[in-house]
């Protein structure tokens, strides 16, 4: 397969960027999207240029590295699929792909296609846990967890932050991200302690780091490749509204 | 190199208590004069970071990703053991640690697998503590699978992702610790280079990745948990940024490195489609409950395999292995799956796959029934080979997955080196010859959340070195040192590009040093390594400056210290003339092709001393008695 | 009360504020709508009485006057306070975008909420302060019914004369009709109302809701233009 890329070139944090324009050919449908990246920066390597960068670590879906919005969707075309496990045979021969960074305040480029998504550990510091200290826990089936509440609190669990919600939500929103913690938190038994305090200082964290609010567009779980769903985003809005008003 | 154990004396059931008691501890008021330097964030850097700051030590965690909640512990799957006897199937602690012991092959050290096995209880309480969310029964209990190697079902998960929801608990522990000011994380960091004063671990030289900075940091202990180094074999099911590097530099600063040649294949992986390939993905070992492997009888035969009939077809780890069958541990059904094809009856591109068919499962439980237990795993074997598991049989081969090697510790989980200790996968001590699965979480757990936020108060309790800071002239050598590497890798300018160096060495380790190894293979690496060693020095090609995010930079770095410890690692499994857990030597099997163990030239850990670039390193040893789990060889017919 | 501060201030906040206020504006656009369709009793008598009777109330109409309005200055601040931050959380654009699932009705809320905001100012010019003049063609319409009452049969047959004023009318009403049929399911998810039992209804209400609101206030501009209505002569 051959591929015109656009790719979005950015040397450093404070410097402008532009789309620069890469041909890839010898493209096989096997390979994954960042393979097919791999083999384009090869060639750019051989001939003495800088590679394109990009975050990259698992390729397996699970760390959340990995971060390009591909034809104006992030993480690509495929549905409940990270940017590493795309694979080529899901482009034909000749295509134009589109490959840039996520986009939002919070999210500074660093280079080329990398970004600084440290705001998330700083929303998850304000209380994304539960206080307990290594030891005083007590005996794990003390308190029994019915299984619904324990596979939803998995699924809610399961988002791997990696910000495709924010660089597709119309508003630079993180609020699927934060919801998701704090409805895996506040429907366990564990969560009940610090529930009000956990829901406020993780809203205010947000809106301190410049995120946008929710209007409901639902685009963030479309990209989500752990399929988090928005009723995560009510739960919080509950979580939210309760603890203000008690 | 002296190699003590400090396993204390007295029943292997009482060590534990016993050395708690007897340890110099440091109270809690003074705790806060001691700052402690982690390397790694993963289930052990993680914890260990996150408990010590609770008992009031300050502590630098480091780690090279953009956050820790992405070190690769994220990746595991299958489970993580713990003797809770839940299911009431007669598990206990003494049978985890027999299990363990026998599992490793006789290769690991008794005293530290049994305070795995006790301390692992406490692990599962702290995670549910924690809110993570482990699979129940409907009653709301805790539910356990089994996995391969144990005979009783001790394995806690959460679905498909249980290393994630343990990292994201740890992680969450660690955060707490940051807001509270007690740990300082710094993301994006590599460590380059130990610092020692006096002969004791004071301190490391970091680059920052984002403004290669070589940065200096002084602590009064510190604490590796960088993980494992699969790839040295370039294609690993461990995630592309696994390095040696933090271990190895050790390693170059006087820490004998323990059993590098012990390294596991795990038996079920997606095939390499083309030479492309970065990666190999691992297909979790609970496949194997419900699929049943088999190759064409005959070599070379080719057709669909919905095309060849019941009777040609060959279900290879039945037929060797009436009992265990599908199920036989990781190291032998390795073993047996290369073996059938270096016979020719491998399946799809290169021959080099053998079948795993759920055909009769969903015959015989329904397609409903399989989706539920596998759902996830036959959805990401789609997207990654686009053949659909519920019609034509998964093609899998074994992948290089977990290291048992590692630098050497004590029971203390220090290093030889003072003040430097080891936790998690990148220690040697527990696992022996060969992992049992779901056993790594469960040691890196144990090693950051319960044993070493004990053991490192009794080196801080016993060794008073005094303030040290950066501006001793240990660090302002170390970090010239580690410029002139970096500046050198800058330099050289060359014609091939780091990863073609990485591949063939890739290429040499999995065929010399991969499932069967043989000394005229070993000998043929200890030439090809050092050669191409010496072409990456004249012909590497790392292109950018050192100035900014240099991802070529980050990897020469990193395959510069492969292409040294790969050397280490043929030379270990030449010297160990037997065959054992995941080391196999073609010239010690029986005529079956069972490994032969040689307990009594080689019931020891070999331990190497590094002795400068291009000399041998020393091989001294610890031997391994055996008083609670008597030797016998591992049998699974 | 610093915890109300807080709260306003918060985007969570802002936004549950933006939904309590927009039930509010519902409730009077369909309370507003009701007493508009009086107007197919077949006699002006009717509206009229029900005019008067809102006027009769004095200070009490007052009361659900301002109530109205600091629901729908509450709801546009709010409005204008998260439109300002989540044009500031994306500040370099991409150069390819791509909607995935975002209804329709969600994507012109902003535009929507202006329309009807134009709609309720030039509501005030035309009818209540009564600037815009009541009887463009001539008709000599009455300006008062026979008991002394402001004949709004009149005003609003006349407002509605125009095919121009009331073509607008019906677009506006069409838009209107689009940010409530998003506005309400959103506000249930706002108000963290949403469970899995009622989520079947919930989805129904807003195309439900704003059907009902089009028809209704579409019925009265088309009625007049198509003559079914007619001015009464003074
Ligand atoms: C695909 C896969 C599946 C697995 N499944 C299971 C399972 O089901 N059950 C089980 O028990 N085990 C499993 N394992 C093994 C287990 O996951 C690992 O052994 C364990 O998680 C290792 O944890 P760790 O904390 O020691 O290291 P890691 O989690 O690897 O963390 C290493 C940390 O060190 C940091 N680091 C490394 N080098 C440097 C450096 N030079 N400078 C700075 N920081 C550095 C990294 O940033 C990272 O934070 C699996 C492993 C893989 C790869
Ligand atoms: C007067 C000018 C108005 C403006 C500028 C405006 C604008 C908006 C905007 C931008 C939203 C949020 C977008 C979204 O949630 O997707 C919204 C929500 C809403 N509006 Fe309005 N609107 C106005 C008037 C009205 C009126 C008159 C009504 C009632 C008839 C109304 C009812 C609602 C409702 C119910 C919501 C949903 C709140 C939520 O998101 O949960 N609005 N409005
Ligand atoms: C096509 C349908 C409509 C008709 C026929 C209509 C008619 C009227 C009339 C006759 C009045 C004056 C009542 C009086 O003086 O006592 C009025 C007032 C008003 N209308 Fe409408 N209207 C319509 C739609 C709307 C809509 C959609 C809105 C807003 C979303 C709106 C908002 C208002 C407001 C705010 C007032 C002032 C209320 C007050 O004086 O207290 N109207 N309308
Ligand atoms: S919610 Fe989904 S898209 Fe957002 S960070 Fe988590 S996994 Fe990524
Ligand atoms: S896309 Fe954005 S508007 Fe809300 S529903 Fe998702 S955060
Ligand atoms: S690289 Fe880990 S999720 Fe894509």
């Amino acid at each position: 397969m051959k591929l015109k890329l656009h790719v979005w070139r950015q040397k450093d944090r404070n410097s402008p960027g532009q789309m620069v324009s890469y041909d890839a050919d010898h493209v096989s449908p096997d390979m994954s999207f960042l393979e097919m990246l791999d083999v384009v920066n090869q060639d750019l390597i051989n001939k003495g240029d800088e590679p394109i960068h990009f975050d990259h670590d698992c390729r397996e879906g699970i760390c959340g590295m990995c971060s390009l919005v591909i034809n104006g969707t992030p993480h690509g075309p495929e549905r409940s699929t990270t940017t590493c496990q795309l694979h080529m045979r899901k482009f034909n021969d000749g295509d134009e792909i589109y490959i840039e960074p996520w986009r939002a305040k919070a999210f500074p480029v660093i280079k080329d296609l990398m970004v600084d998504r440290s705001s998330f550990d700083r929303i998850i510091q304000e209380g994304g846990y539960i206080s307990v200290n290594t030891g005083n826990a007590p005996d794990a089936h003390a308190i029994p967890i019915g299984k619904p509440i324990a596979d939803e609190a998995f699924e809610a669990a399961a988002c791997i932050g990696c910000g495709a919600c924010v660089a597709s939500c119309k508003n630079a929103s993180a609020m699927l991200f934060v919801s998701a913690k704090v409805a895996q938190l506040s429907m366990l038994p564990q969560g009940q302690a610090e529930r009000k305090s956990r829901v406020q200082n993780m809203v205010n964290q947000m809106d301190e780091e410049g995120f946008g609010s929710c209007t409901n567009h639902g685009e963030c779980e479309a990209v989500c490749p752990k399929d988090i769903k928005v009723k995560y985003i009510a739960e919080l809005n509950k979580e939210y509204r309760n603890a203000s008003f008690s | 190199m002296k190699l003590e154990s400090k396993v204390p004396s007295g029943d292997i059931a009482q060590k534990w208590d016993k050395h708690r008691f007897e340890m110099k501890l440091v109270n809690p008021a003074n705790k806060r004069k001691f700052r402690v330097i982690v390397v790694g964030s993963g289930l052990a850097g993680a914890s260990a970071s996150a408990t010590m700051a609770e008992l009031g030590y300050d502590v630098d965690c480091f780690c090279y990703q953009d956050s820790p909640r992405r070190a690769h512990s994220i990746a595991a799957q299958g489970g993580i053991n713990a003797a809770k006897n839940y299911q009431n199937d007669g598990d206990s602690v003494y049978r985890l640690f027999y299990d363990t012991v026998k599992g490793g092959d006789f290769r690991s050290r008794e005293a530290n697998v049994y305070r795995l096995a006790q301390v692992s209880t406490n692990i599962i309480d702290q995670c549910v503590a924690q809110g993570v969310p482990f699979a129940r029964e409907y009653g709301g209990y805790l539910a356990n699978r089994s996995f391969g190697g144990a005979q009783v079902s001790r394995t806690f998960y959460a679905r498909g992702q249980t290393g994630q929801q343990l990292l994201l608990g740890a992680y969450g522990a660690l955060s707490r610790q940051i807001k509270a000011g007690k740990v300082n994380m710094h993301t994006r960091y590599e460590m380059l280079d130990l610092v020692l004063v006096d002969g004791h671990a004071k301190g490391i030289i970091a680059r920052n990745l984002l403004t290669g900075e070589v940065t200096r940091h002084a602590a009064d202990a510190v604490v590796l948990a960088s993980g494992g180094y699969g790839n040295v074999f370039y294609l690993s099911t461990n995630a592309m940024g696994c390095n040696v590097t933090a271990s190895y530099r050790a390693h170059k600063r006087g820490a004998g490195f323990a059993n590098p040649c012990y390294t596991q294949i795990h038996p079920t992986c997606i095939p390499v489609s083309g030479d492309h390939q970065s990666k190999l993905t691992l297909m979790s070992e609970s496949l194997r409950n419900d699929g049943r492997v088999w190759v064409p009888t005959k070599a070379g035969d080719d057709r669909l395999p919905r095309d060849i009939p019941e009777a040609e077809r060959d279900y290879y780890l039945e037929r060797r292995y009436p009992s265990f069958g599908n199920l036989v541990p990781r190291d032998v059904a390795s073993r047996a799956a290369k073996h059938e094809c270096d016979e020719g009856r491998g399946v799809g591109p290169g021959g080099r796959g053998v079948y795993l068919d759920f055909r009769d499962s969903i015959n015989r439980l329904g397609e409903q029934a399989v989706r539920e237990r596998y759902g996830n795993l036959f959805q990401m074997y789609e997207r990654i080979t686009d053949d659909n598991p519920y019609q034509t049989p998964m093609r899998i081969y074994p992948a290089v997955h977990y290291t048992m090697g590692g630098l050497w510790v004590d029971y203390n989980l220090m290093s030889n080196i003072p003040g430097l200790h080891v936790i998690g996968e990148a220690n040697f001590s527990d696992h022996g010859a060969n992992r049992l699965g779901a056993s790594a979480l469960m040691q890196g757990l144990a090693d950051g959340y319960f044993v070493l936020p004990y053991t490192i108060g009794q080196y801080f309790a016993s060794h008073d070195q005094g303030e040290v800071t950066t501006e001793h002239q240990a660090f302002a050598d170390a970090e010239n040192e580690t410029n002139e590497r970096v500046n050198k890798l800058l330099s050289i300018q060359g014609k091939r590009s780091v990863d073609s160096f990485h591949r063939e060495l890739g290429k040499i380790m999995w065929e010399q040093c991969g499932m069967e190894r043989t000394a005229e293979g070993l000998n043929k690496a200890l030439k090809d390594i050092p050669a191409l060693r010496a072409e990456f020095y004249e012909n590497v090609n790392v292109t950018g400056a050192g100035d900014n995010v240099n991802m070529e930079l980050e990897k020469a770095g990193r395959v510069a210290d492969f292409l040294e410890f790969g050397e280490t690692f043929a030379r270990d499994a030449l010297t160990r003339e037997e065959s054992c857990g995941g080391h196999f030597r073609a010239e010690h099997q029986t005529p079956e092709g069972e490994a032969v163990r040689n307990d009594e030239d080689f019931c020891h850990a070999a331990v190497w001393e590094y002795q400068g670039m291009n000399k041998e390193p020393i091989r001294h040893t610890e031997n391994m008695e055996f008083e609670n789990v008597k030797l016998a060889t591992r049998s699974y017919k | 009360m610093a915890w109300f501060t807080n709260f306003a201030r918060s985007t969570v906040g802002a936004k549950i504020i933006m939904a309590v206020t927009g039930l509010g504006l519902v409730g009077f656009v369909l309370a507003h709508m009701a007493g508009n369709l009086l107007i197919f009793t077949g006699t002006p008598d009717t509206i009229n009485a029900y005019a008067q009777g809102l006027k009769d109330l004095g200070p009490l109409l007052w009361v659900a006057r301002i109530g109205l309005i600091v629901f729908a200055v509450l709801h546009i601040t709010s409005f204008l306070r998260l439109n300002a931050r989540n044009s500031a959380a994306r500040p370099q654009g991409y150069a390819q975008t791509k909607w995935q699932q975002a209804p329709v009705a969600s994507r012109y809320m902003r535009l929507s909420g202006i329309v009807v905001f134009a709609v309720i100012v030039y509501q005030l010019l035309h009818f209540t302060a009564g600037v815009v003049t009541v009887d463009p063609d001539g008709l000599r319409l009455a300006t008062e019914d026979a008991l002394g009452r402001h004949h709004v049969y009149n005003m609003v047959v006349s407002g509605f004369a125009n095919p121009i004023v009331s073509g607008a009318y019906i677009i506006a009403m069409v838009l209107l009709g689009l940010h409530i049929n998003h506005g309400a399911s959103s506000v249930f998810q706002t108000l963290g109302l949403k469970n899995s039992k009622y989520n079947g209804l919930i989805e129904k209400l807003g195309p439900g809701l704003s059907a009902l609101i089009v028809i209704g206030n579409c019925s009265i501009p088309v009625a007049v233009l198509s003559g079914l209505i007619k001015g009464v002569q003074g």
